[in-house]
């Protein structure tokens, strides 16, 4: 049986007096957009909520910290860091960051011809927001507009 | 992560979720998901296992193209290696808490990050 994550992390945050929080209940089906061309020749783009960012770039504060990190894809992959709210899932990505942000798979399937193409970056955020307005207003506005800069046919999105 | 896969969805962008908490991915209803029961924090896999994380990749890329009909989560078909002991201590409600302060304060992986940022900062 698939753990009852909702449950869990409702009951415990309720006995430590944290609010709880809130994820999104979508209420009604969702948008569609088919492709349109195969996978093997779509330009692939793909967005973490790990919290990944580049030795070098700012990292995360944990308090609804809607920005995002623009992770060139040819990065290698000791050069990557992660930083989020729940860092207790943190220490095996960040003892080899493909367990989130699967850079090195995806270059290799890119390689492969079985995705056309990678973009040439790819995105994080921190995704422990707890303002659904300002996801909203704020970080998929700028990341819509991210994706549509690298030109990306399709848009892989890997939770931590 | 699911709002904003509906956000790109809407304007033309046609996106796939990887979900390894199915209850969180069904609440949110993204376009096109993929289930692994795997702990959080492994959307891509095991640690230092990149043959099965490239298998992983594989199996969540073909749902690009099988899923045809909007909401549908396909199973990635992936054992954990470790066993299910996981699950015991994902819900275990007794566990301390190792959530960190949900504040303003930048934390940085390592401290060497912070005097790198501050650096290409100018600070």
């Amino acid at each position: 049986m698939p753990v009852e994550y909702m449950r869990t992390i409702r009951e415990k945050y309720s006995k430590l007096g944290y609010t709880p929080y809130g994820w999104h209940q979508a209420t009604e089906p969702p948008p569609w957009t088919p492709l349109a061309k195969p996978l093997s020749a779509c330009r692939l783009g793909m967005m973490s909520t790990a919290g990944t960012y580049v030795a070098g770039q700012v990292a995360y504060y944990y308090k609804d910290d809607a920005s995002h990190r623009v992770i060139p894809s040819d990065t290698p992959v000791e050069d990557l860091r992660f930083s989020h709210l729940t860092e207790n899932y943190l220490p095996d990505t960040r003892r080899d960051p493909n367990c989130a942000f699967p850079m090195e798979p995806l270059r290799t399937l890119a390689a492969e011809g079985v995705i056309g193409g990678i973009a040439d970056n790819f995105f994080s955020c921190m995704g422990a927001v707890y303002s659904k307005r300002r996801v909203e207003e704020e970080l998929a506005p700028a990341m819509h507009a991210a994706f549509v800069a690298e030109g990306v046919d399709v848009a892989y999105l890997v939770p931590l | 992560m699911c709002l904003i896969a509906r956000y790109l969805e809407e304007r033309g962008i046609p996106t796939l979720c990887m979900g390894t908490a199915l209850d969180i991915v069904k609440f949110g209803w993204p376009p096109r998901a993929v289930f692994m029961d795997f702990p959080l924090g492994h959307g891509g896999g095991p640690a230092f296992d990149p043959d099965r994380q490239l298998a992983i990749a594989r199996q969540a890329m073909a749902a690009f193209e099988s899923v045809q009909r909007p909401g549908e989560i396909v199973a990635v078909a992936q054992t954990w290696p470790g066993g299910h002991g996981w699950k015991e201590v994902a819900e275990d409600q007794s566990a301390d808490d190792v959530r960190q302060p949900r504040d303003m304060t930048v934390r940085y992986q390592r401290e060497e990050d912070r005097r790198l940022a501050e650096a290409a900062a100018g600070g």
